[in-house]
């Protein structure tokens, strides 16, 4: 059922985006609009423009493809109903994020595909590892979040406008405002967590712990481009300043060498993709950084490009994984023997990961460097930084497909098995693709990258892509990467040495820091925990009443309250004999040695007070004062005769005896003073009269009380009633739950 | 709490204080009292009962689950709320019907008010109750 449900939802969504491509590819967005909460200035505001429209046809189709393959794949799982939902509940908050227009929707959705890849990453909840993976991948991207709410709230503010697509007009007054560094680090520390950017890229490869699907759908094609998106929505607004440029071109270069790097020292074959990824990302970072259209064309391009191969990759290493038992990539060979059909459909997206032709990763390969050769600033380092990139790629994408699907020897001991075709036919899609949209790249260039580059730019340009571009530098560029690719893949087992050698050397990684960071804060707040919940009741008093008494006398002094004495009227006889009384009974309940004792002592403060009240003719509290101090009594003298003595209950020593008094004594008299200050104040009987003038009339009733009660404030005792109900609720549980340490038995 | 006094009290007591309770409710409207209070003298009756005859005597002198009267009673209160957004008013709006009025008199008035008094005394009775069985129970 869920999968069915899933399967639909995201089909109908996929024909929805398609239904839309003639209208935005003819240069005019679809939008909706309705009022969500006016007064804040958030709106239901949607807008599909060229770039919402490529990452919503990306989220549904490949949402289509990995929900079946998830049915092949988790078939027999017990778990799966749950898988389906959460893939669409995920699906769902990132169709969101890429459509809203309001910079306040958009979060609420960017927090939703934070939760539900926790929920994914975790899934299976049993294994410590992947519970780590997603605690960690929920703190990363959501302290990243964090830092994007208030990134986005400062850029509406700066802006005037909640409206991502009316920010763009503002882009001169944000780019010159003064706050405008601030902002863009708030709105980079999101998007950089959340795509894995250098230093936060660590989570990523961790994330790997959840299923291949999930793997394939959140962590290579959609989720981890929500900061991609984010980026590149915003570079019409933001973009443009040396600001911008180097700290993306920094970023994006570091995560893309350093991640390419990482990945050829591996041997799982799942975590050297989630490496390549991870290059995806830098190098799209790195080309975000300018705002010159070549730069745009790639980074869309290759994003395309990056989704097709990477998730028929992640799904095939999935099929690998079932078929075989393993993911290291030194015991597998040949693969083509018994899983013809995912060696073949892997070696065709690999291919095109290697950017090599007639694939669609030739021509991103080739405007990757055809836009670093034109990037302004250090052309050399950056296209020094592609080229040993993809170099590494092709490194990989070489060792994968004539080493493990086509050639090499396997050393597992089973037999490997094809899988169902529900399980092939997605990646044979992608990847067939990549091939096709490579060989006749006009379709895609005119309805697809091309209005998403006019989504980027803000600005009309026109795209058409060719795989042929004649003899120039970027060939060249290519072709010293192919070969520097093959070289690294005959030496693979040297270059992987001699990075590991280096990674030693480092001072620290981000998963260090990361664990660090967890290990300290858990330990600061187990101290500060330690401190503050003794478990002692006397203990917490202590620490309310003196917190009472030093904030409460503090703010009077510096106020310099004064009182005016001379209307206090005098006491009557009737109540100060009630009052010494209760303070007789009070001197009991400090002193005396039994509890019983100090219950009827506090029972007769509690009934002093109710008589109280009923000599000032508040009938109606001064019984319910009674009721309840009756009632409390009984309750109290039920459980506090029954438990132990505790040790050092009644004698806290002679200094603590001092100390308790103090406190005591220091609390009462600001209390008094500050009771006598709320009843000096002239008391505005507006409300006294509102309710004298409209009990009868409008709601029939004499009792003043009551009617506030049941009828002008319901709402707030339907709260209390809750309130009462659900702390009878958890007393009654936690009653039950001591008594029966083995948990309920019926 | 073994006391031939007490629990000979108790059982007079019980019924006098539960129908004092009720008259507490249904007056409250107009004089001193309320579903507020009326619950807490009806739970006051009922734990007297038990301190005298035990838990297993309280349950079967409210016959249901304690918990049940909480939820019925939230439920109560939530449909007098939501009886008038029916009619386009806002949650808990006040809905009267007067029976038998006259030009003078408006005769006997019931209205959602008094139903949500009544949702406030099962909780309050039920919570309290139910308290007091469970410690009694467990402790």
């Amino acid at each position: 059922m869920a999968f069915a449900f899933a399967l639909i939802t995201a089909g109908v969504f996929l024909y929805g985006y398609s239904s839309l491509i003639p209208l935005v590819a003819s240069g005019s967005p679809w939008v909706f609009h309705a009022e969500w909460v006016p007064r804040l200035g958030i709106d239901l505001a949607f807008r599909v423009d060229g770039l919402t429209l490529m990452f919503g046809l990306l989220i549904s189709g490949i949402g289509v493809l990995v929900v079946t393959y998830s049915y092949g794949y988790f078939k027999h799982h017990n778990s799966h109903a749950r898988l389906q939902w959460l893939l669409l509940a995920f699906m769902l908050a990132m169709l969101g994020l890429v459509s809203a227009d309001n910079v306040i929707l958009l979060f609420v959705f960017w927090e939703l595909t934070t939760i539900t890849s926790f929920l994914l990453v975790g899934f299976d909840y049993e294994n410590k590892k992947a519970r780590g993976a997603a605690l960690q991948a929920l703190l990363v991207t959501g302290g990243g979040g964090l830092a994007l709410l208030v990134g986005l709230i400062m850029l509406a503010d700066v802006s005037g406008t909640y409206l991502l697509s009316e920010m763009i007009e503002q882009s001169a007054v944000l780019t010159q405002h003064e706050q405008y560094p601030i902002i863009l680090a708030l709105i980079l520390l999101g998007a950089f967590t959340k795509s894995a950017q250098f230093p936060f890229h660590f989570w990523l490869p961790n994330a790997m712990a959840a299923p291949s699907p999930v793997s394939a759908y959140l962590h290579s094609a959609t989720m981890v481009k929500a900061g991609i998106y984010l980026m590149m929505r915003l570079q019409p607004s933001l973009g443009g300043t040396d600001l911008w440029f180097y700290t993306l071109s920094i970023a994006g270069g570091i995560t893309a060498v350093w991640s390419s790097m990482m990945a050829l020292r591996q041997s799982d074959m799942k975590l050297m993709l989630a490496w390549t990824t991870v290059m995806a990302l830098g190098t799209l970072t790195l080309f975000l950084s300018s705002d010159l259209r070549i730069a745009a064309v790639a980074a869309v391009t290759f994003l395309l490009v990056h989704a097709f191969y990477k998730c028929a990759l992640f799904l095939a290493v999935g099929n690998i994984d079932k078929g075989t038992g393993t993911r290291d990539f030194h015991q597998l060979g040949s693969l083509v023997k018994h899983m013809p059909v995912t060696a073949i459909v892997a070696s065709l997206a690999a291919l095109s990961m290697a950017g090599l032709p007639p694939f669609l990763g030739f021509i991103g390969k080739e405007l990757k460097y055809e836009a670093a050769l034109s990037l302004a600033g250090q052309p050399w380092l950056i296209v020094g930084a592609a080229v040993a990139a993809n170099a590494m790629m092709v490194a990989i994408a070489v060792t994968f497909v004539f080493r493990v699907f086509l050639g090499g020897k396997s050393t597992i001991d089973r037999t490997p098995v094809e899988v169902s075709v529900l399980m092939w036919g997605g990646p044979a899609l992608l990847a067939i693709a990549g091939l096709v949209t490579g060989v006749f790249p006009s379709f895609i260039s005119s309805y697809v990258i091309e209005p998403a580059v006019v989504g980027i730019l803000a600005s009309p340009t026109e795209v058409s892509l060719y795989l042929w571009h004649g003899v120039n530098a970027p060939l060249v560029l290519s072709i010293i990467t192919v070969v520097l690719g093959v070289i690294m893949c005959l030496k693979l087992d040297r270059v992987s040495t001699g990075i590991n050698k280096l990674v030693e050397k480092l001072p620290t990684t981000g998963d260090v820091a990361y664990e660090w960071c967890i290990t300290h804060t858990k330990l600061v707040a187990s101290r500060v925990t330690d401190q503050l919940q003794t478990g002692s009741l006397s203990h917490y008093l202590t620490i309310i009443f003196s917190v009472f008494l030093v904030a409460a006398s503090t703010t009077m002094v510096f106020q310099s309250v004064q009182l005016d004495l001379s209307n206090v009227t005098r006491i009557s006889p009737l109540l100060a004999i009630i009052v010494a009384l209760m303070i007789g009974a009070s001197l009991v309940v400090a002193v005396s040695g039994s509890r019983l004792l100090s219950i009827c002592g506090l029972g007769i403060v509690g009934s002093g007070i109710a008589v109280i009240f009923l000599i000032f003719g508040a009938i109606d509290v001064a019984i319910t004062q009674l009721m309840v101090e009756t009632l409390f009594v009984v309750l109290i003298a039920t459980v506090l005769v029954k438990l132990p003595r505790f040790p050092g209950e009644q004698h806290p020593g002679t200094a603590g005896s001092f100390r308790d008094a103090a406190i005591a004594i220091g609390a009462g008299i600001v209390m008094m003073i500050l009771t006598l200050g709320v009843s000096l104040a002239p008391l505005d009987m507006g409300v006294t009269q509102f309710f004298e003038q409209n009990s009868l009339a409008k709601a029939y009733g004499r009792n003043i009380v009551n009617v506030i009660l049941v009828d002008f404030r319901a709402l707030d005792t339907l709260g209390e009633v809750a309130v009462v109900a659900t702390a009878a609720m958890a007393v009654i549980a936690l009653l039950k739950v001591r008594a029966h340490p083995q948990g309920p038995t019926s | 709490m073994n006391s031939l006094i007490l629990s000979t009290i108790s059982r007079l007591l019980v019924g006098l204080m539960l129908l004092f309770s009720l008259y507490l409710l249904w007056r409250g409207h107009n004089e001193p009292g309320g579903g507020f209070i009326g619950g807490l003298v009806a739970a006051a009756g009922i734990i007297v009962y038990g301190l005298a005859e035990g838990p297993a005597l309280m349950r079967s002198l409210i016959r249901v689950d304690p918990r049940t009267l909480v939820l019925i009673g939230l439920l109560l209160a939530m449909v007098s709320g939501i009886l008038p957004l029916l009619q386009n008013n806002a949650f808990l709006t006040g809905m009267w019907v007067f029976i038998g009025a006259t030009e003078t008199d408006k005769g006997l008035a019931l209205g959602t008010p008094l139903l949500f008094d009544i949702g406030v005394y099962l909780v309050v009775v039920g919570g309290v109750s139910g308290m007091v069985i469970a410690m009694e129970e467990e402790l």
